[in-house]
């Protein structure tokens, strides 16, 4: 074998070459993989908007929808419940929902589209459990003076009745707002608030 | 004397071509057409008539509404208006109402889903299908079909194509013929002509093999990049070879 | 600039220094690619080899990701693999990389046997290596039976039906063998998700090994060439083989230039032909599988068609099932069948030259005729060319004994 007139400078640029050009077809090749692993058109279709009817909710009273395979709450607050959400903001470690998530049109005083209506992902965020809805007189309230609210039993996290976080609790965020419109009074679409085409 | 590499390489040649061309006389010979999937028309046109006249019996469970309306080019809302009838989720599967117990005792036999239909058949098949139903008072729907015989199913395009007959078939004496593509006839004429209907049964068949394999629209394409790049990529690989193996004589 | 370089050079070595001095990371790098010294003179028939382990490759990586969405049960896998192509995104494309990987497996074994064949690869002392490569390609017609049970299509259905009744025609055990196979009465469910597990995980691990042990056996003995002549005889004063060449850079470098023209034809055909007219993806295959009703015409996909011709050629049940078998296995006694000291065609006497071609050309005619439905024409060729197939290695310890060799030579060719 013959290494006498090898030119090294032609073989490492070629050896370059090859990685660099070699290098970008891997990567490129490497995109459909994970690609394939998002979420596929079944898991979308599934995961679309989902159409309420809420003209059977009375005051007071909460359902419960699921959307994305995650339990949504629409709580249909009385005057009496959105009063004591307003006492509540000291009590509160986000009174303004600044660093929780929400649409734009969800970050007020009740967090909501129609301060009568609440909707809101019923998972607690501190580390995924979905809390009970304990109401103001009710036999379980977790804490003295209970206004109303969601009570997380799996570490004790709190929230009110606009589902903002308590101090001193392991939560750290408000319960998070999905995206919602009202298709009519009494029909409310989650999932989508596009604005009517 | 020829080498034993020649003889082999000769050898394989020869048996490629025969078995190519057995394979394609095995079996009876079908009317052939052009399957066009560029012709974005005609696959709407194809989807019309597939939803109007197939979709009450027959499902196309693996085919979503919207994504056949973005690769068809038809916006969601035509989409709703037109092609949607028992559903207005655009993301849902074109399902039947229909249940197999139903179907069984309506037809005898469940309705076969036709997604891929177009793979396991082919488009000559499903081209000649269409066109060769003729009328037969021994069958329970009274139609027969000559590219598959005593099928379950009505002629459902009856209403465009017309009613056909077999011509000959009271033949001389014992004689038996076999009836073949050429004895067909029409005796009532359907609301297209020949050639209309022809256009129609192509369109409805370039959609379903577009049903039986949607991506078959975008991969030639995507081939294309990849094998330009390849291509690339060999002279390179090529050129790192060659200057490696100088050292080697 | 230089320094920056320069660091990053030493930071390299320096951490595969710390790794070597705790894994014998050199010594195999050494062992096996940067001073293994295989021959110079390696031809076209010499790419399969690493063809082979690309497509491996291929397959395992697909296959992973397949088995991320397939699901093995009768009511769903049919559905699951329609779900793969069209609401997965780029699932297609995964599934027909699978589809055509299994294919182009065959196709490269095939050729890479016949390498074998044409250079006496075989031979002594090379009978392990032979021996580990027939039994890779066994587990591979394993593994590639179990996973075309796996789309759950018409074809799936009753090829496995077929051939799972063909252990049933075995005396005395036959019936308890293939309910055993089943675990069912019929090819079923049951079936479905026994071959799931045994196509996905059992057969590739045993692949994985017998690669390993094939691997090994190679490098122990050092690679043959077209020439068959030994290039450990000729050492130099340094030891090493005055025609051989480092397997790293030369042959690294020749086989990702041989790889990539692979591998146009392989995406020419995912992207452009992936049915392949229907050899493939199976026609039949396009319909779920029904229980109460067999095809007009079961054929076994083209790589076990050669078998098939034969198993179909013999008039008795039983003797189809063991001329099957011995066609497969009759392989295993080449190194022992082959009477001449010569191992490459290039020196060989034109008994065996006549021999293979005719050896080919049966084994071609023959899988042409398993796919064909059965005439009596086909049967009497069937019957003709199975007999020149086994010709082929029953009467090879007479006609290479008295063959007229020529003299190999010393050094190869260049």
């Amino acid at each position: 074998m013959d290494n006498s007139n090898v030119d090294k400078g032609r073989r490492r640029f070629l050896t370059a070459a090859a990685t660099v050009v070699g290098g970008a077809g891997a990567a490129a090749g490497a995109v459909p993989f994970i690609a394939t692993m998002t979420p596929s058109e079944k898991t979308k279709a599934i995961g679309a908007p989902v159409e309420v009817d809420i003209s059977k909710l009375k005051p007071g009273e909460r359902m419960i929808q699921k959307w994305q395979g995650k339990p949504v709450w629409i709580l249909r607050r009385t005057q009496e419940m959105l009063d004591d959400i307003a006492l509540q903001d000291e009590a509160v470690s986000d009174p303004a929902s600044e660093a929780s998530s929400q649409p734009e049109y969800a970050r007020n005083e009740y967090r909501a589209r129609e301060d009568e209506y609440l909707v809101v992902i019923g998972i607690c965020t501190h580390l995924g459990c979905s809390p009970t809805f304990v109401l103001k007189d009710g036999d379980n309230s977790p804490v003295v003076d209970w206004k109303g609210g969601f009570f997380c039993p799996c570490h004790g996290s709190r929230f009110d009745l606009a589902g903002r976080v308590f101090k001193g609790v392991p939560a750290p965020t408000n319960l998070v707002i999905p995206p919602y419109k009202f298709i009519s009074p009494s029909q409310l679409l989650i999932g989508d608030d596009s604005e009517a085409a | 004397m020829p080498s034993y590499k020649q003889l082999y390489k000769l050898t394989f040649i020869l048996l490629m071509s025969i078995s190519v061309s057995a394979s394609a006389a095995g079996g009876a010979k079908l009317m052939h057409m052009e399957v066009d999937l560029s012709n974005q028309e005609s696959l709407q046109r194809g989807a019309k008539t597939f939803v109007n006249y197939c979709l009450s019996c027959h499902a196309a469970a693996y085919m979503r509404y919207n994504r056949m309306g973005q690769d068809l080019g038809i916006s969601e809302d035509v989409l709703k208006a037109n092609f949607m009838f028992g559903t207005d989720k655009v993301g849902d599967t074109m399902t039947i109402a229909m249940t197999n117990a139903d179907s069984l005792r309506f037809f005898g036999v469940s309705p076969p889903d036709l997604s891929v239909i177009a793979r396991a058949r082919g488009a000559d098949w499903l081209y000649s299908y269409f066109k060769t139903f003729y009328v037969d008072k021994s069958r329970p729907f009274g139609v027969n079909n000559l590219t598959f015989k005593d099928v379950g199913m009505p002629h459902v395009l009856w209403e465009l194509q017309g009613a056909q007959r077999l011509a000959h078939m009271e033949s001389e004496g014992g004689e038996h013929h076999t009836p073949t593509y050429a004895d067909l006839e029409i005796i009532t004429p359907g609301k297209q002509s020949e050639a209309e209907y022809d256009q129609t049964i192509q369109d409805l068949v370039n959609f379903m093999v577009y049903l039986g394999e949607p991506i078959k629209l975008k991969r030639g394409k995507i081939g294309v990049w990849v094998l330009m790049y390849l291509f690339v990529f060999l002279i390179v690989a090529y050129m790192l070879k060659k200057e490696y193996w100088r050292d080697v004589h | 600039m230089a320094n920056i370089e320069k660091n990053i050079i030493d930071g390299l070595t320096g951490l595969r220094d710390w790794v070597d001095d705790r894994f014998p990371l050199m010594q195999n790098w050494n062992e096996h690619l940067a001073k293994y010294y295989a021959p110079k003179n390696f031809n076209f028939w010499y790419y399969f080899g690493s063809f082979a382990l690309l497509v491996f490759a291929i397959q395992i990586l697909t296959g992973i990701w397949l088995t991320m969405n397939y699901k093995p049960s009768a009511a769903d896998a049919f559905a699951s693999v329609e779900y793969i192509m069209r609401d997965v995104s780029w699932g297609w494309f995964i599934r027909y990389m699978h589809s055509t990987g299994a294919s182009a497996f065959f196709i490269v074994i095939y050729l890479h046997m016949f390498r074998a064949l044409l250079y006496g690869s075989y031979k002594k002392p090379r009978e392990l290596l032979w021996l580990s490569g027939m039994g890779l390609y066994l587990v591979l017609m394993g593994e590639a039976f179990f996973g075309y049970l796996l789309p759950w299509g018409q074809m799936s259905y009753w090829g496995a039906q077929v051939i799972i009744s063909l252990f049933g025609a075995l005396p005395i055990i036959g019936d308890d063998l293939s309910l055993w196979i089943r675990g069912d009465f019929v090819v079923s469910d049951v079936t479905l998700n026994r071959f799931f597990s045994l196509h996905v995980i059992a057969f590739p691990l045993l692949i994985f090994g017998l690669i390993g042990a094939h691997i090994l056996a190679l490098h122990e003995v050092g690679s043959n060439n077209p020439d068959g002549v030994e290039i450990k005889k000729n050492k130099n004063a340094e030891g090493i083989p005055v025609d051989g060449i480092p397997f790293h850079p030369y042959y690294t470098v020749k086989d990702i230039f041989g790889a990539t023209v692979f591998l146009i034809f392989f995406f020419g055909v995912v992207f452009f032909m992936p049915e392949m007219n229907g050899y493939f993806l199976e026609h039949a295959n396009f319909v779920p599988a029904d229980p109460l009703k067999t095809p007009e015409h079961i054929a076994p996909v083209w790589y076990f068609t050669p078998f098939y011709a034969i198993l179909r050629a013999v008039p008795d049940q039983l003797g189809g099932v063991i001329a099957m078998g011995l066609a497969t296995n009759i392989f295993l006694l080449l190194p022992w069948l082959d009477r001449s000291p010569v191992k490459s065609t290039r020196y060989r006497g034109w008994n065996f030259r006549c021999a293979l071609t005719l050896f080919v050309i049966s084994f071609l005619v023959l899988g042409w005729l398993g796919m064909q439905p059965v005439t009596p024409l086909f049967t009497w060729m069937a019957r003709f060319f199975s007999l020149v197939y086994f010709a082929f290695f029953l009467l090879m310890p007479f006609y290479t004994a008295i063959d007229n060799d020529k003299s190999v030579p010393d050094r190869v060719k260049d």
